[in-house]
C-alpha cells in the first residue's frame, strides 16, 4: 500500500531513455502518481491540487541533471516543494512576553492535549529553566483534571489546585492569578477537547482566550488525521486564532500528510512534534523529516541522530580499532549487538530507513526480530572468558554446553560464530577501516552494507546542522555499497546535490523472496 | 461552519448522525449537485466525483471504484444530481451492507468478555462507558476492568463511568500489569455471575512492537481463564483518522483478533469514509458509531443510513 513514490515515478519515467528537459507528457504522467502518493499520505485534496500545480510548473522544462533519472528529478522537485510548503525550521514556542506567559492548548478530543501539555511543561522546565504552572480547563471528560494532576506530580511540575464547579474561563483567570502570585514564568492552559461543529464549545474556547489572552495558542492535532485536517485546522484558526500547531503521534506509522494540509490552510507554523508516550518525547519540527515521510522516504535524519545519541563514540572507536587490527572478538561483537538493541532494535532502525516499509513486513514474516539480538547476546554470555576471546577453541562439546546454557540450539551457536567470522573477515578486507563495526554486523546479519561507522556517526552528529534545511552534510568518502543498494531505494544520490547518506545500502537478504 | 440548522435537544440517532455527518453530506451533496448542473457525465466529471469521495477519506482505490460504478452505463448521458447521489449511496451501501452487524451478546457465555483496543485517544474508555450503560439498560449485569494501567487517570476515568452506570470496576494501581488485571477481572466476573465484562486497554500505536506484544499477552492470559474468551474484540477508530486506519485494523486484527469495529466522534466535521475502505478490504463487522459525548450517543451502525449520509441524501 505504501509504495515509495520515487519507485513509482521510476516505473513511469525511467522508461524514457533520453535525457534533457522533462516534457509536459512526462510531467503529467508523473503528477498522477504524485497526486496519488499525497492522497495516500492523507494530504487534503485541495492542498494536493495546489501542490501538484506548483510542482508541475517547476517540472515542465526542468533540465534533468546528468546521472539522475527523470523520476529522481521529479522526486527532488516534489521534495523541495514539500519543504517549501511545510515552512522554515526553528519556529519554536515563543516565550517573549511578560511573565507569566499564558499558553493555551486546543484540539479535538483524543488528539493528545493533556499529554502534550505535560511534555511541553517538562521541556520548558528542564530545558528552558522556566517555572511552569499547568491548569486543566477540561471540566467535561471524567478524570481529565486528575490526569493532568497526576502527570504534574510525576514530573514535579505544579498544577493548579482543582476547584469543583468552576467554569473554564474562571479557571483560566484563577490560573493566571495564581501564576502571578507564585512567580511563575509560564502558565499552560489545557482545554477540553471539542469538535469544531460544537458551537457551544467553540464559543467557550473563544471565552477562555479572551480571559487569558494567551501568548501562544497551540492546536494539538493527531498526525494520523485524514482529510478532515483542513476543516479542523481552519475552524480552530478562525474561531480561536492559532499561533502554532503541535503534531502528535508522529511515532506512528502514518504518513503525516495532515501536517502539510494544516500548514497550508492556516499558514501557521508547526512548532513541535509528539514522538512517543513518555513525557520527554517532544521534538522540534523539521520540515525535511516530514517531507521524507510523506514521500515514503523514511526519516533518515532521525535515524542518524538516534544512532549518534546512543552510540558510545569512544567505546565504538576502540572496537573499530581492534577490528582493524583483526582482533575483533566475541566480547566486541556483544557490545555491537547491545548498541543495536539500544538504538531501538531492528524494528526501530528499519522504521526510519527509506523504502523499507515493504521489506519491514518481509522481515517480520521471516521471523527476524529483536529477539535475535537478545538471543545472540545470551549465547555470548554463556561462554567463558577464554571462549569469547578465542572463538576458535569452540568445538562440539563446548558448543553443546553453551547451547544448553543459553537455551539455544547448537546450530544457533554455529550461526553466530559464522556471523562473527564474516565480520572479522570483512574487517580485514576493509583494511583502511572506513566502514565501522556496525557495517560488519549489518552485513553479517544479511542486512547488506552501509551501516555508518561510529566515526561517521560522530562526524554526522557534529556536522548535523541544527535547524538548517536539508539533509546533513556527510563525508564524501562513504562506502560504495550505498550506491548499489536496493533497487527500490529512493534515488537520493544526486537528488539535491548532497552526498548520499550512509546506512541506506542494500538489504539484499530481504529484498528477495524467501 | 454554517450551522443554520437549529437542532432540537432530543433527536433520533439518525438526526444526530446526519447532523454529525452534515459536513460530509452537504459538501459531497452540493459538490455533486454543482457538477451535474454544469455538464453531462464525462471523464472529467467522473474524476470530480472521485475527488469528492476522496475528500471523505474513502481512499484512492475505493473512490476510483465508486466513481467507475457511477459512470458505468451512464457515460455521455445527462444525469441529475439526485441520480448521482443515489448511485453513490447505493455503491457505498453495497460495500457497507455486509459489515453492518449488531454486536450479539451470547447469553450462554457468562461472562461475555469484550476486549476494547485501539490507538491512543480513539475513545476506548468513553465507548466502554457508553456500552456499559447500554448493556445495563438491557438488564444485563455489567462489570468493567480498568486495563489501561498506563495513562494517568485512565483508571479514575473508567471508575466515573462505573459509578454512572452502576457497574463494578476492577482496577489495580497505575503501572501494574494489564494482563494480570484482566485475569483478576474475569475471575471476579465469574464469581459475581456477571453477564458482560468490558475490558479496557491502554491506547497503543500499532507499529509499537513491545506494546502490541503486551496486548497479545493480555489476550493469552484471558484465554487461560476462559479458552473461549475474549468473545468480542472491538477496535475503536476515531472518525478523523485517515488512511492509517487500514494499518491499524491490520495490526490489531493480527495481534488481538479483532472481531468488530466501533467508529467514534462522528459528530465533528470528520467524515468517517475510511469505513468504506475498511469494509472493502477487511470485511470486519462494524457494530457501533459514536455520534456525541452523551451516554446515549452510541448508535448501532446501519449501512443504508450511513451510505445516504455520506452521499448527502437528506432523509
Amino acid at each position: 500500500m505504501f509504495d515509495n513514490l520515487s519507485e513509482k515515478l521510476g516505473g513511469i519515467l525511467d522508461r524514457l531513455t533520453r535525457r534533457g528537459a522533462l516534457t509536459e507528457a512526462d510531467v503529467d504522467a508523473a503528477m498522477r502518481e504524485v497526486r496519488r502518493a499525497l492522497l495516500e499520505a492523507d494530504v487534503a485534496l485541495d492542498v494536493v491540487r495546489g501542490f501538484t500545480e506548483k510542482v508541475r510548473e517547476q517540472a515542465i522544462g526542468a533540465t534533468v541533471v546528468k546521472s539522475v533519472t527523470p523520476g529522481q528529478m521529479v522526486v527532488k522537485i516534489v521534495h523541495d516543494q514539500l519543504i517549501a510548503t511545510l515552512g522554515a525550521d526553528g519556529q519554536t514556542i515563543d516565550l517573549n512576553a511578560p511573565a507569566p506567559v499564558p499558553i493555551m492548548m486546543v484540539g479535538l478530543q483524543g488528539s493528545g492535549k493533556t499529554t502534550t501539555t505535560a511534555k511541553l511543561a517538562r521541556r520548558l522546565t528542564s530545558r528552558d529553566k522556566r517555572k511552569v504552572l499547568m491548569a486543566s480547563l477540561d471540566v467535561y471528560r471524567p478524570a481529565a483534571m486528575e490526569q493532568l494532576a497526576v502527570l504534574g506530580r510525576d514530573l514535579e511540575i505544579q498544577t493548579l489546585p482543582i476547584v469543583a464547579g468552576q467554569k473554564p474561563a474562571q479557571i483560566a483567570r484563577r490560573a493566571l492569578e495564581a501564576a502571578k502570585l507564585g512567580g511563575y514564568d509560564v502558565v499552560l492552559l489545557d482545554t477540553a477537547g471539542r469538535t469544531t461543529l460544537d458551537e457551544e464549545m467553540m464559543t467557550e474556547a473563544a471565552e477562555i482566550k479572551a480571559a487569558a489572552n494567551p501568548h501562544e495558542v497551540l492546536l494539538v492535532a493527531d498526525s494520523l488525521t485524514g482529510q478532515d485536517a483542513v476543516n479542523l485546522a481552519r475552524s480552530f484558526d478562525q474561531r480561536v486564532g492559532l499561533t502554532g500547531i503541535v503534531l502528535t503521534r508522529i511515532d506512528g506509522d502514518g504518513r503525516g500528510g495532515a501536517a502539510l494540509s494544516m500548514r497550508e490552510v492556516t499558514g501557521k507554523p508547526i512548532k513541535l512534534l509528539g514522538t512517543g508516550e513518555k513525557t520527554d518525547a517532544l521534538e522540534d519540527f523539521h520540515p525535511d523529516r516530514i517531507a521524507g515521510r510523506i514521500l515514503g522516504m523514511g526519516d533518515v535524519v532521525s535515524l542518524v541522530e538516534k544512532a549518534a545519541a546512543h552510540i558510545d563514540a569512544e567505546k565504538a572507536a576502540r572496537v573499530a580499532e581492534k577490528m582493524r587490527k583483526g582482533q575483533f572478538d566475541l566480547n566486541d561483537m556483544r557490545e555491537q549487538l547491545q548498541q543495536m538493541a539500544k538504538m531501538g532494535g531492528i524494528g526501530g532502525l528499519m522504521g526510519m530507513m527509506p523504502g523499507i516499509a515493504k521489506i519491514k513486513n518481509q522481515i517480520a514474516a521471516a521471523g527476524i526480530d529483536d529477539h535475535i539480538l537478545k538471543r545472540q547476546m545470551a549465547i555470548i554470555d554463556s561462554m567463558t572468558r577464554q571462549e569469547r576471546k578465542h572463538p576458535d577453541i569452540l568445538k562440539a562439546s563446548r558448543k553443546k554446553r553453551i547451547a544448553a546454557g543459553a537455551g539455544q540450539k547448537v546450530e544457533d551457536i554455529n550461526k553466530l560464530l559464522k556471523m562473527h567470522r564474516n565480520m572479522a573477515d570483512m574487517m580485514k578486507m576493509m583494511g583502511s577501516g572506513k566502514r565501522g563495526p556496525m557495517a560488519g554486523i549489518a552485513q553479517a546479519m544479511g542486512f547488506g552494507g552501509g551501516m555508518p561507522s561510529p566515526e561517521q556517526m560522530k562526524a554526522m552528529a557534529e556536522k548535523m546542522p541544527k535547524g538548517a534545511d536539508g539533509l546533513p552534510q556527510l563525508p564524501k568518502d562513504l562506502p560504495a555499497g550505498l550506491r548499489t543498494g536496493l533497487p527500490n531505494l529512493p534515488g537520493l544520490t544526486g537528488l539535491s546535490g548532497k552526498p548520499t547518506l550512509p546506512g541506506l545500502g542494500g538489504f539484499p537478504g530481504f529484498g528477495k523472496k524467501k | 461552519m454554517n450551522d443554520s440548522n437549529p437542532e432540537q435537544p432530543k433527536q433520533s440517532w439518525w438526526r444526530r448522525l446526519s447532523s454529525g455527518l452534515k459536513r460530509t453530506s452537504s459538501s459531497i451533496g452540493s459538490a455533486v449537485a454543482d457538477l451535474v448542473i454544469r455538464r453531462k457525465l464525462d471523464r472529467a466529471m467522473l474524476e470530480d466525483i472521485e475527488d469528492v469521495l476522496l475528500r471523505a477519506d474513502l481512499g484512492t482505490d475505493v473512490a476510483a471504484k465508486i466513481a467507475a460504478a457511477v459512470g458505468h452505463g451512464r457515460y455521455d448521458k445527462s444525469i441529475s444530481a439526485d441520480e448521482v447521489k443515489a448511485v453513490v449511496a447505493a455503491e457505498v451501501e453495497k460495500v457497507l451492507a455486509p459489515v453492518a452487524m449488531p454486536l450479539a451478546i451470547d447469553a450462554a457465555q457468562k461472562p461475555f468478555v469484550i476486549l476494547v483496543v485501539g490507538v491512543n485517544g480513539s475513545g476506548k474508555t468513553t465507548t466502554i462507558g457508553k456500552l456499559a450503560s447500554r448493556f445495563a439498560a438491557e438488564g444485563r449485569k455489567v462489570m468493567l476492568a480498568a486495563g489501561d494501567t498506563f495513562r494517568a487517570a485512565a483508571i479514575e476515568q473508567l471508575k466515573v463511568w462505573g459509578e454512572r452506570t452502576g457497574a463494578p470496576v476492577i482496577a489495580r494501581a497505575q503501572g501494574s500489569d494489564s494482563a494480570g488485571l484482566a485475569f483478576d477481572a474475569i475471575t471476579a466476573a465469574k464469581t459475581a455471575a456477571t453477564d458482560v465484562l468490558l475490558i479496557d486497554t491502554a491506547g497503543r500505536l500499532q507499529n509499537k512492537a513491545e506494546l502490541m506484544n503486551e496486548l497479545e499477552k493480555v489476550v493469552r492470559v484471558i484465554k487461560k481463564v476462559d479458552a473461549s474468551a475474549p468473545h468480542a474484540v472491538l477496535l475503536v477508530l476515531d472518525a478523523t483518522v485517515g488512511q492509517n486506519a487500514l494499518s491499524q485494523v491490520e495490526a490489531f486484527h493480527r495481534i488481538a483478533g479483532v472481531t468488530g469495529l466501533v467508529m467514534t466522534k462522528l459528530d465533528g466535521t470528520a467524515r468517517g469514509g475510511i469505513l468504506v475502505a475498511l469494509s472493502q478490504k477487511y470485511k470486519l463487522p462494524v457494530h457501533f458509531i459514536g455520534v456525541g459525548e452523551g451516554v446515549d450517543d452510541l448508535a448501532p451502525f446501519t449501512a443504508p443510513d450511513f451510505a445516504k449520509a455520506i452521499a448527502g441524501i437528506e432523509s
